[in-house]
């Protein structure tokens, strides 16, 4: 699956917010929400890009569809640089490129009805319809498991899972080939996250999508992803295939997310110990220096203060950022030496 | 104010399912505008300020049938219910009685009720098409610094300001001081009507603009307008398709509520003898005759009146409409 080209493929992919004061807004600082972040997404796959709560995802899925311009880096989709394309030259590719979003109550326009919601992509694309926008929207109301009568209600008469598919239904009316799915049942009843996230499986079978799932957290994305990115503080500090990244965890970052994670299986669980992660997570404003996890990182040493690990490929496929890797096939696993100041 | 149906939380969530049992007919879902308008019905306070609103607008309409069944007419003078000695009305309070509903004024015996009526549609009229011009000014600089931010807001911000802290009714009272007698193809009190709705309009905008100026900047960051930028709409479609429908509700409960303080000014500038000019009959002007004969109390409490209750019922029909609208807004 990974041998053709990247449908997407970012390079070192910078995104700082201006931190101003004052009347004259003078620039006092700068959020580092994501800070030089590169990895592909390839046709027909999933990538799952996990990480906690104000780590840059949100920020990246915006990136990458450009409804935010990257201060630094760049972005290719098909090939093409995007990275600081006007808008209205990349109004033809938003065809191709489609984002679901994390609240299905802010995401949906309370004024509008469902037709009206579903229809927009065709009325502000002027894309034709063979037999006009109303059927083509409740073919794709019933193709995400709505009742397609449902065409004049209004989105406050939905239940929340009900809203995310309506959202899910505005994402498929131009048939993109990528999807950006932020954290897209996260503000989901547990009970009907499953639902949601088999559609979304079932949906990339019939249509032949890619997607990138964004979550808090590595359970949700596990079934669904064929890679995943673990992304900490503007920075990726690992990705790999699912298999490796869920049953050989090299970065301890990882680690200790994936003893958060119930395990399915308690044979596979056995002899994992539960890591609990202390401390806050440090602010993007002023990221720690070098290895921004060492703040909180249990094998911490001096040189993980001093020097920056970078995201190096230890197996196949398998990349991470740290200079004490777990799990690490035996040449990596000696540790550097420390800098001769020491 | 209790609000039966919450729009939001899960006792209201519909379960289409249990709608569709039995129905093989196209759903008709209930807006937003549906929902408050059936919240609105049921509130009785609210209901009663609308009939009186509603009451007044027909009286201003209907004025000239009006006065005819039940009065004279306004600028009619009548010495024989005048006291020829003191120059007061005779009778008992002003003269009040099914001749004179009302009463009549002092010296000149002008019938009090007729005047009354007469006076209803400057004060609407001023009341409606001033308000019309600070919902037009308000919404489109409001909405543009909301939406667009930056600098673009920076300068409105503080044009508002300005305007806030600009001493109003003093430049009202300069400017309809020295308003010509002709203009723009209006003349006398037309061209002074159109002046006023102008003055108040122009001064009264900021409040309307700050409310729109707040609501775009959270309508902003919806995510709903991030998912039309991500389909490719442009700024024009963002603004008119998805967040001008937003504010609509604010914009008409504040335009309910602007209504009566329009009218408060015009009553003010009237009374101080530099809105509408004599003999035209305005419930300001009125007000301010009055005043001079304060051992008739009939004579300063119907126009009074009438101020009051106008005032009164729009305010209490657009809180009823916020209510509605907004039901957790308390
Ligand atoms: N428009 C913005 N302006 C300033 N800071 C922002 C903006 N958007 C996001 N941030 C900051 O960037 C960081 C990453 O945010 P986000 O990408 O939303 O994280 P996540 O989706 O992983 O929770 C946070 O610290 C957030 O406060
Ligand atoms: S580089 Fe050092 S501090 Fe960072 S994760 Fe690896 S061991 Fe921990
Ligand atoms: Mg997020």
């Amino acid at each position: 699956m990974t041998e053709n080209e990247p449908l997407l493929s970012v390079h070192n992919m910078e995104k700082h917010f201006p931190v101003t004061k004052g009347l004259f807004k003078r620039q006092v600082g700068a959020v580092k929400a994501v800070d030089g972040i590169s990895f592909e997404v390839y046709k027909g796959e999933t990538l799952g890009l996990v990480g906690e709560s104000g780590c840059g995802k949100s920020t990246t899925g915006r990136l990458v569809t450009r409804l935010l311009e990257p201060t630094a880096g760049k972005v290719f989709f098909e090939g093409q640089d995007i990275s600081h394309m006007s808008q209205g030259h990349l109004r033809p590719l938003r065809r191709d490129m489609q984002m679901i979003f994390q609240d299905p109550y802010s995401s949906l326009n309370p004024r509008h009805t469902v037709g009206a919601i579903v229809g927009a992509p065709f009325r502000i694309q002027g894309v034709q319809t063979e037999h006009g926008v109303k059927k083509a929207v409740q073919d794709i109301l019933e193709r995400v498991g709505l009742n397609p009568e449902h065409y004049n209600r209004y989105p406050h008469e939905f239940s929340g899972g009900q809203r995310q598919r309506i959202g899910i239904a505005r994402t498929l009316a131009l048939k993109p080939k990528l999807i950006i799915a932020d954290e897209p049942v996260s503000a989901l009843d547990v009970s009907i996250q499953a639902q949601v996230v088999n559609l979304l499986e079932d949906l990339q079978k019939e249509l032949d999508l890619t997607y990138v799932v964004i979550a808090h957290d590595l359970s949700v994305v596990r079934h669904i992803s064929d890679r995943v990115a673990v992304m900490y503080l503007g920075k990726i500090v690992e990705i790999a295939d699912r298999k490796q990244l869920y049953s050989s965890p090299m970065h301890p970052y990882t680690n200790a997310l994936l003893s958060a994670v119930p395990v399915p299986d308690p044979r596979a669980g056995r002899g994992r110990e539960r890591i609990r992660l202390t401390g806050d997570v440090p602010s993007p404003l002023n990221p720690p220096p070098a290895c921004r996890f060492h703040t909180r990182c249990w094998k911490a040493q001096d040189i993980c203060k001093k020097v920056e690990p970078p995201l190096e490929e230890l197996a196949g496929g398998h990349r991470v950022a740290c200079h004490f890797p777990e799990n690490a096939p035996e040449p990596a696993k000696a540790a550097p030496a420390v800098p001769a100041q020491e | 104010m209790t609000a039966p149906l919450d729009v939001s939380g899960s006792a209201s969530e519909a379960h289409p399912e249990s709608v569709l049992a039995g129905a093989g007919k196209a759903i008709q879902g209930r807006s937003l505008t549906r929902i408050a308008w059936m919240r609105l019905r049921r509130d009785k306070v609210a209901l009663t300020g609308g009939a009186v609103v509603v009451l007044l607008i027909l009286v201003s309409i209907f004025s000239s049938p009006i006065i005819s069944a039940f009065g004279h007419p306004p600028l009619e003078f009548h010495q024989d219910a005048i006291d020829p000695n003191t120059l007061l009305p005779k009778g008992a309070f002003g003269g009040v009685g099914s001749e004179y509903l009302l009463g009549v004024e002092p010296i000149n015996g002008r019938d009090i009720f007729s005047r009354i009526v007469a006076g209803a549609w400057v004060s609407l009229l001023i009341g409606f098409l001033a308000t019309l011009v600070s919902v037009v000014i308000g919404t489109t600089l409001g909405v543009i610094a909301g939406y667009f931010g930056g600098w673009v807001d920076q300068v409105i911000g503080r044009l508002m300001d300005v305007f806030l802290a600009f001493p109003l009714l003093v430049f009202a009272i300069a400017l309809a001081g020295v308003i010509p007698d002709h203009g723009f193809g209006l003349e006398g009190n037309g061209l002074r009507i159109a002046m006023l709705i102008f003055i108040i309009g122009f001064f009264s905008w900021p409040s309307i603009g700050r409310i729109v100026r707040g609501q775009t900047l959270s309508l902003r960051e919806r995510e709903f307008v991030d998912a039309a930028r991500s389909l490719g709409a442009r700024n024009g479609y963002i603004l008119f398709r998805e967040v001008l429908p937003n504010l609509m509700a604010p914009i008409l409960v504040y335009a309910t509520l602007l209504i009566p303080t329009n009218i408060l000014f015009e009553a003010a500038l009237s009374f101080l003898g530099v809105g509408i000019n004599p003999p035209t009959p305005t419930w300001g002007g009125m007000l301010s005759e009055a005043v001079r004969f304060y051992t008739l109390p009939h004579f300063v409490l119907f126009p009074g009146l009438a101020i009051f209750i106008t005032v009164l019922a729009f305010n209490l029909f657009g809180d009823g409409l916020r209510d509605a609208f907004d039901p957790r807004a308390h």
